[in-house]
């Protein structure tokens, strides 16, 4: 089982959302997240002096796959989350040693 | 205040009085007002501190406004000398606290909490060149004792007309005549005077000048400064003391002074800074309501516009001024009430009708109206400086550096401004005790 994280532009979620449930991903979890990367932060004005806000806002996208999944929803996630623009983010992937659902207690691939 | 009242009015006009119990709601409105763009202005840690600085003020001053400010302000002058009212004359409201009593064509109460509450806002505004580092208590202390020596004194020259509340009143009116119709010296320059003297005692905020100090939410800056306008309507046209057309030239200047200065300081922001910013809009309408205070009955429409225009600029251009000169006036109360309010005072000087240089007056009432300013700008700065010294010495005035980075709502109130998350629970370990 694979843990796909991907951090995005907040206005894309609502298509990398869709996207993904079109791709049969039975549950994700999305937090609001800020930092930086290559495109470094932006400038904002206060009282005529300028200041550069280094952590600028995103979304944190979660998802747990069956390891074959893997490289298909992340490709999802790349294609439609690009917007060719510096600021895109990043798609990582990180093995999971187990998964548990809550209510029922099943482990493994049946709590995906 | 209306300069030709006389005491020969003493039947109730009750239109008048239908105003000025409106107005006085108004200008009370201006405490919220002034707490919301004040506490939107500073960061998310010092929001609440900011805010009960400005209620703190109306609690403590329109208590000793009741105890003696109203008879140190319009008591009979001390000595004739027009310096301070009689403090005994008018103790705990003492035959003015009854539905009878008359001041003008008004009922006495209603006078008395008109002008009280000018008191309070007065040093209210002070506590925007303080924010995020002062002890609660030790701000408590000063805004008693700051309304005490410096307001009353300061109010009864500029407010306390002869043959008006009682026989004699103060120097700045009456003895010198300067004009001032709302309060731009007593108020403004006053506050403004204060506000530079208290950043001096208590110091720069960690980080000040390194650290971006943004406001956490400019909505309530706009929506702070929409509330001070439409509360100024009470206390610019309330200072007529009458339903009347005084009243009615005064509202309509403390529109447009306002519309300009806006004008005035987003094209200065846009020139000098690229950006109209709504921070900046909204510190424009408040230098515009600032500088017409004093001229808003003197002056005509064009010469309003001229006042708020001026004042938008300069005002614009001062906030730039405490990173030049190294001291911390947090919210700019230097910028916008100091500078506007010498613009207001000065400018009736020029463009007052009759009196006004550009009108044929001379410059007879513009050395009258910068005597009078410089004055109480003297008297405010050096008085505050030892008050606040003094309170500094004595219970100190400033939390600790790690108070301040805390968050002075958390280190001094026990509460966050903020609580938007269900997360951080916690659970009740002591209730309140002797309750």
């Amino acid at each position: 089982m694979k843990l796909i994280t991907a951090i995005i532009k907040p206005y894309k979620l609502e298509d990398v959302k869709n996207a993904l449930q079109g791709a049969g991903i039975t549950g994700m979890t999305v937090s609001e997240a800020s930092g930086f990367g290559r495109q470094g932060g932006h400038t904002e004005v206060f009282r005529g002096a300028e200041y550069t806000v280094d952590l600028i806002p995103k979304v944190r996208i979660e998802v747990l796959v069956n390891d074959s999944d893997a490289e298909a929803i992340v490709d999802v996630i790349v294609k439609v989350a690009s917007t060719g623009s510096i600021g895109d983010g990043k798609v990582w992937t990180s093995p999971v040693d187990q998964v548990i659902r809550v209510r029922t207690g099943e482990r493994g691939s049946e709590a995906i | 205040m209306k300069a030709d009242a006389t005491m020969e009015e003493t039947v109730l006009n009750s239109g008048d009085t239908a105003w000025m119990l409106i107005s006085t709601g108004l200008v009370v409105l201006m405490i919220p007002g002034l707490a919301l763009f004040y506490g939107g202005m500073v960061r998310v840690k010092s929001v609440l501190n900011m805010m009960m600085m400005s209620f703190g003020a109306l609690a403590i001053v329109f208590v000793l406004w009741i105890a003696f400010g109203f008879s140190m302000v319009f008591g009979d002058s001390v000595g004739g000398q027009g310096l301070i009212g009689d403090i005994g004359q008018f103790t705990f409201l003492k035959g003015l606290d009854n539905s009878t009593a008359l001041i003008g064509t008004i009922p006495a109460a209603v006078f008395v909490a008109f002008q009280g509450i000018f008191a309070a806002i007065t040093v209210a505004l002070i506590s925007g060149s303080i924010a995020d580092r002062a002890k609660f208590g030790a701000w408590m202390v000063f805004a008693g004792i700051w309304a005490t020596l410096v307001y009353f004194p300061v109010a009864h020259w500029v407010f306390a007309f002869d043959d008006f509340v009682a026989t004699t009143g103060g120097w700045i009116t009456n003895d010198l005549g300067a004009l001032d119709f709302a309060g731009g010296t007593a108020v403004h320059i006053n506050a403004g005077a204060a506000g530079l003297a208290l950043a001096f005692i208590l110091g720069k905020r960690v980080g000040f000048g390194k650290v971006p100090m943004r406001p956490h939410s400019l909505p309530l800056v706009m929506l702070g400064a929409a509330l001070l306008w439409f509360g100024w309507f009470g206390f610019n046209a309330g200072s007529a003391i009458a339903s009347n057309g005084t009243a009615g030239l005064a509202l309509l200047n403390t529109i447009g002074a306002t519309t300009a200065a806006v004008l005035a300081w987003l094209l200065v922001e846009k020139i000098r800074d690229g950006h109209a910013t709504s921070l900046g809009a909204a510190s424009g309408v408040v230098a515009g309501l600032v500088a017409i205070t004093p001229a808003c009955a003197f002056v005509g429409a064009s010469g309003a516009l001229l006042i708020g225009a001026i004042a938008g600029g300069l005002c614009a251009l001062s906030v730039g001024l405490k990173f030049m000169l190294g001291y911390d006036d947090s919210l700019d109360v230097v910028a916008v009430h100091l500078v506007g309010g010498i613009v207001g005072t000065i400018m009736i000087g020029f463009v007052g009708v009759e009196v006004g240089l550009f009108n044929g007056g001379g410059t007879e009432q513009l050395v009258k109206q910068t005597v009078g300013a410089a004055a109480v700008l003297f008297y405010s700065f050096l008085a505050t400086l030892i008050i606040g010294k003094i309170v500094d010495l004595t219970i100190g005035f400033r939390i600790t550096e790690n108070q301040e980075l805390t968050g002075i709502d958390i280190a001094i109130h026990a509460e966050p401004a903020y609580e938007l998350s269900d997360n951080s629970q916690g659970s009740i370990f002591e209730f309140s005790r002797g309750a």
